[in-house]
């Protein structure tokens, strides 16, 4: 991609991409898959928006090659590479109907076919498909053209209303529980998906909450930031408390199902916010994470468990012990590892992670740690009597843990541990030359995720009331290795945000799940490629990341009164 | 004398002396109380070093790309194991045509050199494209950044292969000639296995003289050499990463038809294990020393297949088979931790001190 190849050439390359994309997405059955749910009822559904949103996406991409100035270059780019895209699910048809590629590709069925043509067919569908890429290329032309304002107000509505399409299954029994508010739900929602009329009011709500928002809500920034500073505290305070009250009554509010995910992204949040000090803080790339978190719930198994009939302790009085042994592995396996770096350290990490599953499944140690069968009935915590059963009583279980550990590893980023990692973290040999001790920060960096993930282990045995090896697999750590990547490394609520967007999204959408870890992958290669600090990244990290860039504007700075 | 002995030895380092001396300790009880015992006889040992001996030239083959890559970028190509996993998957359906047509039974040969050149005809691709579009725009990026990008990558191809061609594992069609045993100077070796063993060292062979002797190999070398020297004597240095990512994965995707031959199935994780294994190969015989990743695989490949029974069967642990990956990732991390400059990978060393 150089910079002085012409927009035509740079459309053209970047149409064939697309192309390739929409045959991808079609033939690994993403479009047939979420082809099932109407976004809008009987108009648009998931899998047609899929394609309409990577075609719209890539010809604003091929837009901005054209530059503002030369209008009809825009849309011709833009149209072009739209068309190319289409062009190539139109070429998938064609071969699909003339070869049969179900042989080789397990997705290309008729009723993909059928879905690709809209139901008409190819004669008339192929014309409709094509037609309906230049459409897609004209609008993101203009996407590209409007002012800024506008441009926002558009993105946030479109998002909006396809979030809402996406969520309905959610949204419709969380709304009708608030008795009158129940009647939103006939005007939104129609029998899948959202009504015509509800998508349509939806999305003028949205813009024209946008638009105040752009042009009001500047000036109420600046009136929050001009008060004196005890009313901005009393202002932070109040707000915590509302965001506290809400985190206390979410269970009641979302019922059985949702408060489940909940306790799902919550246990992520807590392993997230563990190896959130291992990776974003110390730099220490850990793929074997999954191991510690095997570990806690392992201990917590063994002693709680009447099944292997060793001991049958209570959840917590087990507990400390889980956390020490947790700490005692961390540092055990970092002792190890510690001459390591980077990749070296990844892959001897990744290795132990698998020694451990593969111990945990093995015949030889099966009478102490149950095999492949692994171990039952462990019991639910109990305080006082009142035991945490339903999900929406273990959510205030993890609820708690996630408070602890956030609070913890918010107030050891600033100490002064928490500076030695982000030393060591940009540059080791640096680090011990201005007097810190490798082996301690590392070894504590080791030690304090590997606590945090036991914790979370231990919670996550008591949840489930069993253990097996399987749950330990490597997948689980590349997911929390994404989560963190995809938030912000080293941001603490990036790792919420990470959670919810990743782990949270594809519980809500049950079509996503056998494409979570094809989209993970893609997710990470584009985290990197695009926005390497993250979703909502940690503000030292982001300038670190982006040093170059700044000193080369100040060097511009510098260099352009000179030239002048 | 004795303090300054002190001075250099940290605690750390004597508790790892420790922890690799019991380990060796136990290798070397193992084995012997093993051998006293003699539940095998050498016809069970030769059996265990041929396997050995095949599976572990699989490794060599697959261990050269990551070597190869780490030359000339620094860095572990992640993602090298789906590039193995994508040729011999795609090559599949070829296989499982010609054997619907009976194609396989009449000209085996020209069926297998078929299948070997869509094997490594899509492994080419897959890394060429895996460079150019997730690597490429990442030089000069820190060196965590690649790094997680190849794993995103890694994930990407598992499950786009597994989103094309489903989820199940596909048996390859056995080949008629292939079947059944030789008998070679008294001693039985199954055909596959003389097969996989012979292709995979004139492969290695090929590949190694291509890249000592050929314009190109030579221009790699000189990449990995210096990028900067390189490029001042006129190398494309962006075109012979390419083509490093070019040879290496067709050295994968011919591997993997190897693959396919001797375990005679293919899965779309099937690329994970045996990348983390070539990845140790490569670290054993140093990385960046093409000879040293071919070593460095099939001694791995031999103790993996003779490990289980030699030493951990004589230390008493029930089914010592299921273990045999472990041995492999313990090697992997005692490696990395004792000497990860490898047995052969003396020149990397100095150059980076």
């Amino acid at each position: 991609m150089n910079q002085d190849q012409s927009p035509w050439r740079y459309a053209v390359n970047i149409g064939l991409i697309g192309a390739l994309i929409a045959v991808m997405l079609a033939l690994i059955g993403m479009v047939e898959a979420f082809n099932k749910r109407d976004i809008i009822y009987k108009v648009v559904t998931m899998g047609n928006v899929l394609l309409l949103l990577s075609a719209v996406f890539l010809s604003y991409l091929a837009a901005q090659k054209a530059g503002r100035e030369r209008k009809p270059l825009v849309f011709g780019t833009a149209v072009l590479t739209s068309v190319m895209t289409a062009a190539g699910i139109a070429l998938l048809v064609v071969i699909g109907k003339s070869i049969n590629l179900r042989m080789m590709f397990i997705n290309a069925s008729p009723s993909l076919y059928q879905i690709l043509t809209f139901y008409y067919g190819p004669k008339l569908g192929i014309p409709l498909l094509l037609f309906s890429g230049a459409l897609s290329g004209l609008f993101a032309g203009l996407l590209y053209l409007a002012p800024a304002v506008v441009r926002k107000m558009l993105i946030t509505a479109f998002s909006t209303v396809i979030i809402a399409g996406m969520l309905q299954d959610m949204l419709r029994p969380v709304i009708s529980l608030w008795g009158p508010l129940a009647r939103i739900n006939l005007f939104l929602f129609a029998a899948n998906g959202l009504a015509l009329k509800g998508a349509v009011g939806l999305f003028v709500l949205v813009a024209l909450l946008v638009y105040l928002w752009q042009s009001k809500g500047g000036t109420v920034k600046t009136r929050v930031e001009g008060l004196p500073a005890g009313q901005q505290r009393t202002l932070k305070l109040a707000s915590m408390l509302v965001m506290a009250l809400i985190l206390l009554v979410l269970p009641k509010i979302l019922g059985l199902f949702l408060s489940e995910v909940l306790t799902i992204v919550g246990l992520y949040v807590l392993l997230g916010l563990g190896l959130n000090i291992v990776v974003g803080f110390a730099g220490l790339l850990d793929l074997g994470y999954v191991a510690f978190f095997a570990v806690g719930s392992y201990v917590v198994a063994i002693l709680t468990s009447p099944e292997l009939g060793f001991f049958s302790m209570g959840f917590w009085s087990a507990l400390p012990i889980v956390v020490a042994a947790g700490i005692l592995s961390g540092v055990l396996l970092g002792v190890p590892v510690l001459k390591m770096r980077g990749d070296y350290l990844a892959i001897a990490t990744l290795g132990f992670g698998e020694i451990i599953r593969i111990l945990v499944l093995s015949d030889w140690l099966r009478p102490w740690i149950g095999g492949a069968q692994g171990i039952g009935q462990i019991p639910n915590i109990s305080v006082a009597g009142y035991t945490f059963t339903t999900p929406q009583q273990v959510y205030y279980i993890i609820l708690a843990g996630c408070l602890l550990v956030g609070f913890i590893s918010w107030r050891l980023r600033d100490s002064r541990l928490g500076r030695a990692w982000m030393a060591v973290r940009e540059d080791e040999d640096v680090a011990q030359a201005m007097g810190i001790n490798l082996v301690a920060t590392k070894l504590m960096a080791f030690a304090t995720g590997a606590g945090f993930s036991a914790l979370s282990g231990a919670i996550f045995a008591t949840k489930i009331g069993s253990v097996y090896p399987h749950s330990f697999n490597v997948i689980v750590s590349i997911n929390i290795i994404c989560l963190i990547i995809v938030g912000g490394m080293g941001s603490i609520p990036g790792v919420i945000v990470g959670s919810f967007a990743l782990v949270g999204l594809p519980e809500l959408l049950r079509e996503f799940a056998e494409f979570r870890l094809l989209v993970y992958g893609a997710a990470l290669v584009a985290m990197m490629l695009l926005k390497p600090e993250g979703l909502w990244p940690d503000v030292k990290r982001s300038r670190e990341l982006h040093i170059e860039e700044e000193e080369n504007e100040a060097e511009a700075a510098e260099a352009a009164p000179a030239s002048g | 004398m004795l303090q300054r002995i002190r001075e250099r030895i940290s605690p750390t380092d004597v508790v790892m002396w420790m922890i690799g001396g019991g380990l060796l300790f136990l290798v070397i009880w193992g084995s012997i109380a093993t051998l006293i015992k003699g539940t095998y006889t050498a016809r069970h040992w030769i059996d265990f070093v041929i396997f050995g001996l095949a599976q572990g030239s699989v490794y060599a083959l697959i261990a050269t790309g990551y070597t190869m890559v780490y030359g000339v970028l620094r860095m572990i190509n992640f993602a090298h194991g789906e590039v193995f996993m994508s040729g011999p998957y795609t090559a599949y359906f070829v296989a499982a045509y010609f054997y619907r047509n009976d194609f396989l039974e009449a000209q085996p040969i020209l069926c297998l050199g078929v299948i070997f050149l869509v094997s490594m005809a899509v492994s080419v691709t897959i890394a060429f494209f895996l460079e150019r579009i997730a690597y490429r725009p990442l030089r000069g990026a820190p060196r965590l950044i690649p790094l997680i990008t190849a794993i995103g990558a890694s994930f990407f191809l598992q499950y786009l292969f597994r989103g094309l061609y489903g989820s199940s594992f596909q048996a390859y069609p056995d080949i008629a000639m292939l079947e059944g045993h030789w008998v070679i100077a008294g001693i039985r070796i199954l055909k596959f296995q003389a097969v996989v063993i012979v292709a995979a060292v004139v492969l290695m062979f090929a590949l190694y003289s291509f890249v000592m002797k050929s314009r190109i190999g030579k221009a790699i070398r000189s990449v990995s050499e210096d990028k900067e020297a390189s490029a001042l004597m006129g190398i494309d240095v962006d075109k012979m990463i390419s083509m490093t990512f070019v040879v290496g994965g067709a050295a994968a995707g011919a591997a993997g038809v190897l693959y396919a031959i001797m375990f005679k199935q293919v899965h779309f994780f099937m690329g994970f294990i045996p990348g983390i294994k070539a990845f140790t190969a490569a670290v054993l015989g140093g990385i960046g020393n093409i000879p040293g990743a071919m070593l460095g695989g099939i001694f791995l490949g031999l103790v993996e297949s003779v490990g289980p029974s030699l030493f951990l069967d004589g230390l008493g642990i029930v089914a010592p088979y299921q273990l045999k990956d472990a041995i492999a990732f313990t090697m992997l991390v005692m490696v990395l931790i004792f000497r990860p400059t490898g047995i052969l990978g003396e020149r990397l060393a100095v150059k980076k001190a």
